[in-house]
């Protein structure tokens, strides 16, 4: 999403999301005294519990690297014109391509390679599968707007339910194995991640118990790759042209739906490297409905990091800590539910996204003399 | 008798655009009156505000003698104001009925209202020869007919003045001439038609006087009786002072752009562009002459690959690029376009000018290898094309939207020129663009073509295309008119434009 403002810069990327926040958290606070519980004791926890531990921080870094991957998977369709609304069902179905490789392939690959070989290759594989899973499931949508017109924020949403629906299925029908009780694959032993106390303890290192795996580094060289790609590459150029201007791009002979299948794809890909982390470095296994909303929070990360991708590490980090001091709170204070942070990230969105303007005209007035 | 409609000193500014600049209009009771003038000059604009879509900066509207205060369509209708728009604002799933009790539906049943309009509508249709099938949906009517439905809204609410805005636009000649024939009914029945145009022969067929407006102002009047094309053609252009562009003879070579037979019909299968012939050398600039709106975006669109040709060919160096319907591959081949419309097509004001300063050669390996973007070099090559365009201010990192439309239009032109085309079509070089700009570019206009490069050119401002062209082709509704050398009589030229053919010029 391109800035439509004449503000000065720092307004229109640092003003203006600090100010959409405080206001969301102080309606948050108001959400909190209506519960009869008192704002400030609940701000210490959400904020003070996770600063101030090393597996608060831990922590923090693994909710971010999934709202990265979702956040760019949403900022590299705005940049295009587009609301890709289905990063969570984009991320869900990838969990294929992330599982299968890693069932399969590995094994196979397993009996001729040593190990140390064959974990890195396997895990290579899974990785490009997750991205290209992600992708179809994006560029379905993307064809639709491109060559039906079918609208991308309806059927994206759409798409969010068959993926669940397809998900339940291939699950328990396809990868369950026969007589296990649980709704799962069998573990994947030949792709596994290694969090960091697994890898502290390879080092005889005692670290807190904690989910954040080294995807996190593929995280920022996605955030990198996205910037490069847009604002370093000709495909990005194009991509910007037809989000920013449909007539020019025909003009300049882009073609549109081209460039919207492309993008959808890329987009689509993104979400899919969540399935990655989660199903290899998390769980472990194909399990049901491992990305708990991700791809929705990663419209509101989008939204507060002006859909550029160092804005997207921010905003990402942001989120991490909201959801990690969110289950501290809940902890802490049994009144207040985790979904409290749910609140907080639904007021961000409506501020970032619908009332995006609200603040406007009044920092246009107040900066207009700087300008 | 008073008049029907006084409009006194109406001034409306839009940001630094003046659309209308103390206009005073005055129409009589009983009357067609036809308000002319070029798209931009501030018809629409002064329409919107007598039906109180916009409220006047300045002035005062007086309907029937009385000061009226219209700020809403609503206040328009209740002084019996009715207008027929551009666009239909019709409901295409309803039926024609129900259209016409919209906004005038009179209680929370709908039922009465749909009975009284259908005998108002009955006897309507007598009085006026309106006949329309009253039950039948407006979607799946011809475009003629839902026409007249917007007319029978407007009369149905009691409208005694009825603003027509480009009524023509979107008929067939057929239907206009039915329109025309109603037209007259209405008046000869004492009601007061406006009549919105930009077509000359309209005004002559049907009006009994014309008003003619320019770049905001009301410039002429008469009574069309004691007028002809010619002059109101004259007073819609305007004389400009003529900017004489220093210039030696054309020495024509080999045939660069060769257009035969070419055909564009828009989507309701009207021809835009209508069985096109002509070509352009090297080492001249062919100008297309005529009143905006003949179809000269539309032959410009189809010659540089944007739209493609219903039929007819288009031969570029000989070869065939009648059916390439993207302008990359032309770009490729050596046609470079400066479109007409600067801030939609020809940059993207959000990006800096070097972002723009690429736009349509983004691909050029000189601005990167393969896949890479190499932003170093974009910004190098838009600093130099600043330098030697004279852009100003020469920061190639400033978004296009902060430079003036003379710079903006330099930008592009550095773009375009910068490419070394074979063939350069350039679509109003210099409108909106400060005086100092015009000169400049029209010097650069006149130095590429003594390179030897082969340029068409296509302007409203008749001005320029004298002054420029080597030879001067004159389109009107779709067609070419003629060709003319620049030394032609300034009036032979209008009358052409204003489609009036050779044998009766």
């Amino acid at each position: 999403m391109t800035s439509r403002s004449d503000l000065p810069r720092w307004v229109d990327i640092g003003l203006i999301p600090a100010l959409n926040l405080v206001i969301a958290f102080m309606m948050a606070a108001l959400v909190v005294l209506l519960i009869g519980e008192n704002p400030f004791k609940a701000l210490s926890i959400l904020l003070g519990q996770p600063l101030f531990s090393l597996q608060g921080w831990c922590n923090i870094l693994y909710y971010a690297t999934n709202f990265i991957f979702t956040g760019l998977c949403v900022a590299v369709a705005f940049h295009a014109g587009l609301f890709n609304i289905g990063g969570e069902g984009q991320a869900y179905v990838a969990g294929l391509g992330a599982a299968t490789p890693g069932l399969f392939v590995g094994a196979a690959l397993a009996a001729f390679l040593p190990n140390a070989l064959s974990q890195p290759l396997t895990l290579l594989i899974c990785l490009l599968c997750s991205f290209m899973i992600g992708g179809l499931w994006g560029l379905f949508p993307g064809y639709l707007q491109a060559k039906r017109g079918s609208h991308i924020v309806i059927t994206t949403i759409m798409l969010n339910f068959i993926a669940a629906s397809l998900m339940q299925y291939m699950i328990n029908r396809v990868y369950r194995p026969l007589g296990m009780q649980a709704v799962e694959s069998r573990a994947v032993n030949d792709a596994y991640i290694l969090n960091l106390r697994e890898i502290g303890r390879a080092f005889g290192a005692k670290l807190p118990s904690t989910p954040l795996t080294p995807v996190i580094f593929i995280a920022l060289i996605a955030a990198f790759a996205v910037w490069y790609l847009l604002w370093r590459s000709k495909l990005g150029y194009e991509i910007r042209t037809v989000g920013a201007n449909p007539e020019a791009a025909i003009y300049a002979g882009i073609s549109p739906p081209r460039i919207i299948m492309i993008t959808m794809m890329i987009s689509g890909g993104l979400a899919g490297l969540l399935a990655f982390h989660e199903v290899l470095g998390t769980q472990h296994r194909l399990v049901l409905e491992y990305v708990q909303g991700a791809g929705f929070v990663g419209i509101a990360v989008a939204l507060m990091g002006r859909s550029h991708p160092f804005g997207i590490v921010l905003a990402a980090l942001l989120f991490g800590l909201l959801t990690e001091g969110g289950t501290q709170l809940s902890f802490e204070i049994q009144s207040i539910s985790k979904d409290l942070i749910v609140v907080i990230q639904g007021l961000v969105v409506l501020f970032m996204g619908a009332l995006e303007q609200a603040f406007h005209p009044w920092l246009q007035r107040y900066f207009r003399q700087e300008g | 008798m008073t008049p029907a409609i006084e409009l006194i000193n109406i001034d409306k500014r839009f940001g630094a655009v003046h659309a209308n600049n103390n206009v005073s209009l005055s129409i009589a009771a009983g009357s067609i009156h036809g308000i002319i003038g070029e798209n931009g000059a501030g018809k629409s604009t002064l329409m919107s505000i007598l039906f109180g879509f916009y409220r006047a900066d300045k002035g005062e509207i007086k309907v029937r003698g009385q000061v009226a205060h219209i700020r809403s369509s609503t206040d328009a209708i209740a002084v019996g104001i009715g207008m027929v728009h551009q666009h239909f604002m019709l409901v295409e799933p309803f039926t024609v009925l129900e259209n016409i009790i919209l906004g005038a539906e009179g209680g929370r049943l709908i039922g009465p209202a749909l009975d009284k309009a259908r005998a108002a509508l009955k006897k309507l249709a007598q009085e006026y020869q309106l006949d329309v099938d009253p039950d039948a949906i407006v979607g799946e009517l011809p475009v003629g007919l839902q026409q007249r439905v917007e007319i029978l809204k407007a009369l149905y609410k009691g409208a005694d003045v009825l603003i027509l805005d480009e009524p023509t636009g979107v008929l067939t000649p057929d239907e206009a001439d039915h329109l025309f024939r109603i037209l007259k009914q209405l008046r000869d029945q004492g009601k007061t038609v406006l009549l919105i145009t930009h077509k000359l022969r309209e005004i002559m067929a049907i009006t009994d006087r014309v008003s003619v407006m320019r770049r905001g102002e009301m410039v002429a009047d008469f009574e069309t009786a004691k007028t002809n094309v010619g002059e109101l053609a004259e007073a819609m252009v305007g004389r400009r002072v003529l900017l004489r562009v220093e210039k030696t003879k054309a020495t024509p070579g080999e045939v660069v752009l060769d257009v035969r037979g070419l055909t564009w019909r828009d989507k309701k299968n009207i021809p835009r562009v209508d069985d096109v012939s002509f070509t352009v050398r090297k080492g001249e600039i062919v100008g297309i002459a005529g009143v905006s709106g003949n179809g000269q975006s539309e032959l410009l669109d189809v010659i540089t690959g944007i739209a493609r040709a219903t039929s007819g060919q288009v031969l570029f160096k000989g070869e065939d690029v009648g059916a390439i319907d993207s302008a990359a591959i032309l770009r490729a081949k050596g046609m470079a376009h400066v479109p007409e419309d600067r801030q939609h097509r020809g940059l993207i004001t959000s990006f800096s000018a070097a972002e723009s300063a690429i736009l349509g050669y983004q691909r050029n390996d000189k601005l990167g290898k393969g896949f890479r973007l190499n932003y170093d070099a974009v910004v190098n090559q838009t600093r130099k094309q600043m330098e030697e365009f004279d852009v100003r201010p020469a920061d190639p990192l400033l978004k296009s939207a902060k430079f003036s439309g003379g710079n903006q239009q330099k930008i592009i032109l550095a773009r375009e020129i910068g490419s070394n085309p074979d063939l350069l079509i350039v679509g109003q070089p210099t409108r909106g663009v400060d005086i100092g700009a015009i000169e400049f570019i029209h010097r650069r206009l006149i130095e590429l073509r003594d390179q030897g490069k082969a340029i068409l050119l296509v302007s409203v401002e008749l001005d320029e295309i004298r002054s420029l062209s080597d030879r001067i082709l004159v389109m009107f509704a779709g067609r070419m008119m003629g060709e003319r050398p620049p030394s032609a009589d300034e009036r032979e030229i209008g009358l052409l434009m204003a489609g009036v053919a050779r044998e009766a010029a």
